[in-house]
């Protein structure tokens, strides 16, 4: 058993040592395996923050309802308590025109034009949280209804790009599910053909070891070894696409969730990625190598 | 040890090189195959290496029939039967040291026992002091001898060479035969082909001759006198 082992181990170092005596060529080798692995895995990535981003909006599924100019408060009020009532709606808040127009001075950008104003512009307005279950159709129908109101203005609901959003990023995961496929296929090709010519390279010496009596398994563990590497060392470089690839966005990408209100924090390469990433490419480098030493290494039987 | 059992072998084509031939080798024994070429020499060694099968006939080793041997019991086999070639495939990439080492890491010796036994086996060629050479830069004598030494090493109970000195001059050839001997006298069962009648017959052994497929004589011979061979490693 520890024969076994410290002979695996033999292999393996063998296997990495003679990738390192042609650097070139396995530098190639592992840079296709890392771009083919990383390009899903780093769009897999955009596409989970963006559904993080769609997510962390999902709940926010609030009518502004805006009440005809001139409505007095204390009709709002009581509009906002019977509406709390209704069915369909959780919570109701009154926002008031002096409150709103305050809102709006803080923003430098409207604060020198709404000086100018003699009286506010703004109506009151209420917002309506309909309850979290209710379905779009629910919610259509309390829009119409809100809407139909003598003293209602306009109703907003703002959400419907939300779903498209969700919808997009959902045909955009499925897409990149494809192309994680293909791309992995390529990547079992990519290390099987380096390891035919491998085999042919070395035929000699597979020849002469099976007639000093090499088993099969003998013969076809350098080369599965030589796979095995090929998928760590691509693996693994490319996780550091990746996170390079992040850190080049971090500025811009930090931007643009704060402008959407979302933490960029936790936003990266979680453990499960990495993990992914480097299992996928261990999986491809061996599945691979078993390709090519099965098609290939039994056609070699020793002439003399 | 090995008997040949009527045993005739069909090559893909038709062409016919052995024709029922019944041998039977004993432990310890050195038998010489001579003929012409084409005369089936190969072919023997070729089925003792199951790197060919008999098409009829039994090939028994050791009572076994290994000429229906499964193919994954095959490197068991190949394990326990030196072989000597003519080109002598070794391999260029690694020492001679590595080379004769190779039957050892195909055994799954450890690194300590490997060291003694290729050791050992280079000294009694007499290469020891070129074990770190690579094969292209040893001359073409000294090729073989550390293909023999890999074919020893293992201490096989059987060696087959085929045409061991066909690459070699006279001199050379006639060592590498005594070193045949050498190796015989301690209990190797050797099986050689060669087409050098002359070099055959100077030295002691089973002198069996073949022609199209068929055993024509198979007498044990005398070695003729002739001049000593020089020492090993001059």
């Amino acid at each position: 058993m520890a024969a076994l082992l410290t002979r695996h181990v033999q292999n393996a170092l063998a296997a990495l040592g003679q990738l390192s005596r042609q650097p070139v060529a396995t530098l190639l080798t592992v840079g296709v395996i890392a771009i083919a692995l990383a390009l899903p895995a780093s769009l897999q990535l955009l596409v989970q923050g963006g559904q993080r981003m769609a997510g962390s909006w999902a709940d926010i599924r609030d009518f502004s309802v805006y009440l005809k100019p001139g409505t007095s408060l204390g009709v709002a009020r009581d509009l906002a308590r019977t509406l709390a009532e209704h069915k369909g709606v959780q919570e109701t808040r009154v926002i008031e025109a002096d409150a709103a127009l305050a809102e709006f001075g803080r923003d430098p950008a409207f604060g020198d034009a709404l000086k100018a104003l003699r009286q506010n512009p703004l109506p009151h307005t209420l917002v309506v949280r309909p309850d979290p279950e209710a379905a779009p159709a629910e919610l259509d129908a309390l829009k119409a209804e809100l809407g139909a109101r003598p003293e209602v203005d306009l109703v907003q609901l703002d959400t419907q790009w939300l779903a498209r959003l969700a919808a997009i990023l959902d045909v955009l995961r499925r897409g990149i599910w494809i192309a994680a496929v293909l791309l992995v296929a390529a990547v079992v090709f990519i290390v099987g053909n380096t390891i035919r010519l491998d085999i042919q390279n070395r035929r000699q010496e597979i020849e002469v070891s099976k007639l000093l009596g090499a088993t099969d398994a003998f013969v076809r563990r350098p080369f599965l070894y030589i796979g095995f590497w090929y998928g760590a060392l691509g693996g693994a470089l490319a996780l550091l696409l990746v996170v390079a690839g992040l850190l080049l966005l971090r500025g811009p990408l930090a931007r643009l969730l704060q402008l959407y209100g979302t933490d960029f924090s936790g936003f990266g390469v979680t453990p499960g990625t990495a993990l992914a990433v480097l299992g996928a490419g261990l999986v491809c480098g061996c599945a691979g190598a078993w390709l090519a030493v099965g098609r290939h290494l039994s056609a070699i039987e020793p002439r003399v | 040890m090995i008997r040949l059992d009527k045993v005739t072998k069909l090559y893909k084509g038709g062409h016919e090189a052995l024709r029922e031939v019944s041998l039977d080798i004993n432990p310890g024994e050195m038998i010489f195959l001579t003929g012409h070429s084409g005369a089936g020499k190969s072919t023997i060694l070729k089925l003792l290496a199951l790197v060919e099968r008999p098409t009829r006939g039994q090939l028994l080793v050791d009572g076994r029939n290994v000429g229906r041997m499964p193919a994954r019991e095959i490197p068991a086999y190949r394990r326990q039967v030196g072989m000597v070639f003519q080109d002598h495939k070794l391999l260029d990439d690694r020492s001679a040291f590595d080379n004769v080492a190779l039957p050892l890491v195909i055994a799954g010796l450890t690194r300590r026992e490997i060291g003694k036994r290729v050791h050992a086996a280079l000294d009694q060629v007499g290469l020891l002091a070129k074990e770190r050479h690579a094969p292209h830069t040893l001359s073409a004598g000294e090729q073989q001898r550390v293909g023999i030494a890999r074919a020893v090493v293992a201490r096989p109970r059987l060696l087959i060479a085929d045409e061991p000195t066909g690459n070699l001059d006279g001199d050379l050839s006639l060592e590498i035969m005594q070193l045949f001997r050498r190796f015989n006298e301690v209990g190797v069962t050797m099986v050689i082909a060669t087409h050098d009648l002359a070099l055959a017959g100077r030295i002691n052994g089973r002198h069996v001759v073949l022609g199209q497929g068929e055993i024509r004589s198979d007498e044990a011979a005398v070695a003729a006198p002739g001049p000593a061979p020089r020492a090993l490693g001059q």
